[in-house]
């Protein structure tokens, strides 16, 4: 099953024909992601790494059946491409983009209200369900099929997750990048919500960073909802206070934004916290013995 | 992107929504004439910097004469001001705002944000203004009063009169329900994060004035807001994080000794607080980003070490979108060129990882290598301890 995509997902790819997309997508279909077309205005009716090339999503998602979208469009146009893919009826919509003005995505989010499009992004790496589906930016190369949940805002603190992992012989089964905006789609505890339910994870893997209380509203959920084991992490434990650390939304504006208090907030709701990122595939394995997954969630042959 | 009060006030102004009377100097001239030309006996003088905690510092002051403006305005130019957010060596105060001192009645404090748990824009009131909000919002959570705002309607006159009456400003309800119409509007147009007119003052007539405001853009959408970017003032910002910017790197200086080249935001964090663990500090926050040239790279390393604190560099590459091949030719040319006489450790990761590696050891370059995060770190931190002793 998995979580948001798997090899049945029908992929399209908005912003088809530009440089990025073109790497990044050719990269997803030799690793077998289906790729049935894209969109790039004004150059419908063309072929692009032979695949249709079409001139709206609407226009896309009815020829193709297509209903997970990877939106590679810039910044200053990715909402736009956004919100005609929520008005396509896409399933699953990543955006990769990072620098999309914050209140757009204010106004994005209330345009959702009554519509059931689950939004990765946007300063995303994106979705991968390794060797089904790949919706991003992110090295294939790195994850092998498992049964580890991760989450993430960060894209490259997710592969370094996922490369401690791969070290230890842990697969994934899914991982997400949510961003590291302040105003974002899916959100930590939504994408737990979609692991504790799917029967191909055993365990989940939060990575978070300063700002915002995300990471403790999603473990405080999972204290009371999940039965599987969730090991956190928290970036920016040495970050000042009120600067921007990168990200948008990555920066303590108070006592309760910072690594620190997350992670003693996430300990004291009983998840697996881990203090030093360099271990993060140790506590993985940790929580794994203490409950009795070991033969799940190790990878396969 | 931050401005200054004048620039603030100014934008007020266009909004309609009252300010004091007054305007922006750079001279102790200026400053009595701006005084004889607003009229009145008392005036207030304000250093105009970015950071908060200008009061407390003393950079804002009373003049009941003429004679005493002239005194402050030529005390506050041209000197430093260090408040609470400046650290110890303050910022130089190139004007100040002169304005006509109010009669104050009462002070109330409002703000607009984006607010993260509602993921709507919010607005946030209490009836003492001046005050430190944060800790208000600790302490007595029942004297804070907010309003979220639906995107697709704004913000509604009931919402404001309920605002107004939690305020006790029953008396004052229209003037103030304009102003907080008007301030939303500002805020929504202009792509703030966070705007805080700090205090909205009564004065003794009964009028309502906007007294102080600070005021946060949206750096992701200053490519629409051309007029708001051109009030961007370097001169508040450290030279070496503009010069960054400028070579696409988002750099943010610290005070430790290790300074730090990574690709990602979160990776990078999470490297300094590996620094951290293995007992040193970061001297730095450095994101390459996506696509790093070995130009790029070259430009990181001259940044990072125009700090003089600079004792260690850690190189720390995950690559996805990034190559391990054009950050290794990055490290090797400036290590070069720039004669870089500190210990530099680097850890590869991912895409062409192996002919990054190759690149490194094939320079026949003193560069100490390291398989994962941890060693990096630990290295880098070992490193700096042989420069030390």
């Amino acid at each position: 099953m998995s979580v948001f995509v798997d090899r049945s997902s029908r992929v399209i790819i908005q912003g088809f024909t530009g440089q990025h997309a073109t790497f990044h997508a050719a990269e997803a279909m030799a690793g077998g992601t289906n790729v049935v077309g894209g969109v790039t205005p004004g150059k419908g009716g063309s072929t692009h790494l032979d695949r249709p090339v079409f001139n709206s999503v609407a226009e896309a998602v009815a020829e193709t059946g297509a209903d997970v979208s990877g939106i590679f469009a810039p910044p200053q146009v990715a909402v736009d491409a956004l919100l005609e893919a929520i008005e396509a009826g896409i399933r699953v919509a990543v955006i990769i983009a990072d620098g999309v003005p914050v209140q757009d995505m204010v106004r994005t989010k209330r345009y959702l209200t009554g519509r059931s499009t689950v939004i990765i992004g946007p300063n995303s790496p994106g979705i991968i369900t390794p060797g089904e589906c790949k919706v991003g930016i992110m090295p294939s190369h790195i994850y092998r099929k498992g049964r580890i949940g991760v989450v993430s805002k960060s894209g490259t603190l997710n592969y370094e997750a996922v490369a401690q992992m791969g070290k230890l012989g842990l697969g994934q089964s899914t991982c997400v990048g949510i961003g590291g905006d302040p105003v974002n789609g899916v959100d930590f505890r939504t994408v737990m919500q979609a692991f504790e339910e799917d029967d191909e994870t055993d365990i989940v893997v939060l990575i978070g960073e300063i700002g915002g209380n995300q990471e403790v509203e999603a473990a405080r959920w999972a204290s009371h909802y999940m039965n599987k084991p969730v090991v956190g992490f928290v970036a920016g434990a040495s970050a000042p206070r009120g600067r921007r650390m990168g990200h948008a939304g990555a920066v303590i504006s108070g006592e309760s934004d910072t690594a620190t208090a997350k992670l003693d907030a996430m300990e004291a709701l009983g998840l697996y916290t881990v203090r030093n990122p360099a271990d993060i595939g140790d506590a993985v394995l940790r929580a794994i013995k203490e409950t009795g997954e070991h033969h799940h969630a190790r990878a396969g042959p | 992107m931050n401005i200054h009060e004048y620039q603030a006030k100014e934008l007020l102004r266009q909004y309609g929504i009252p300010v004091p009377l007054g305007e922006v100097v750079y001279s102790v001239k200026a400053a009595a004439r701006v005084a004889e030309e607003i009229g009145g006996q008392r005036w207030v003088v304000k250093a105009q910097i970015h950071a908060g905690g200008r009061g407390k510092a003393g950079g804002v002051k009373l003049a009941n004469s003429m004679e005493r403006l002239a005194e402050l305005a030529d005390q506050m130019i041209g000197s430093r001001l260090a408040t609470e957010q400046t650290g110890p060596e303050g910022q130089r105060v190139q004007r100040v705002l002169v304005e006509r001192a109010a009669k104050i009645d009462r002070e109330i404090y409002l703000g607009f944000i984006v607010d993260r748990d509602s993921q709507r824009i919010v607005v946030i009131a209490t009836a003492e203004g001046g005050v430190d909000v944060e800790e208000m919002a600790r302490e007595h959570p029942e004297r804070i009063h907010k309003e979220v705002v639906d995107p697709a309607i704004g913000l509604l006159d009931f919402q404001c009169r309920k605002i107004a009456m939690a305020l006790g400003l029953q008396d004052r309800m229209s003037p103030f329900v304009r102003i907080l119409k008007r301030f939303y509007r500002c805020f929504r147009d202009k792509d703030m994060l966070l705007a805080e007119i700090n205090p909205l003052v009564e004065t003794e007539d009964g009028d309502l004035l906007a007294l102080d405001c600070k005021m946060v853009f949206d750096d992701n959408s200053l490519f629409r807001q051309g007029e708001i970017a051109e009030l961007r003032d370097f001169d508040e910002e450290d030279p070496k994080e503009v010069e960054a910017t400028g070579h696409g790197l988002n750099y943010i200086a610290l005070d430790g000794q290790v300074g730090c080249i990574v690709n990602g935001a979160g990776l990078a964090m999470a490297t300094m607080d590996a620094v951290v663990l293995h007992g040193a500090r970061p001297a730095n926050f450095l994101d390459v980003g996506g696509g790093a040239s070995p130009e790029k790279v070259a430009n990181a390393f001259r940044i990072v070490l125009k700090d003089p604190n600079v004792k260690a560099i850690l190189v720390n590459i995950f690559a996805g979108i990034n190559r391990c091949d054009w950050v290794a030719t990055g490290v090797v040319q400036a290590t070069r060129d720039q004669r870089i006489v500190v210990p530099i450790v680097v850890r590869l990761a991912g895409t062409n990882e192996v002919e990054g590696r190759r690149i490194l050891s094939e320079s026949g370059l003193d560069l100490i290598t390291a398989e994962d995060l941890d060693e990096a770190a630990a290295k880098a931190v070992a490193a700096l301890k042989a420069v030390e002793a």
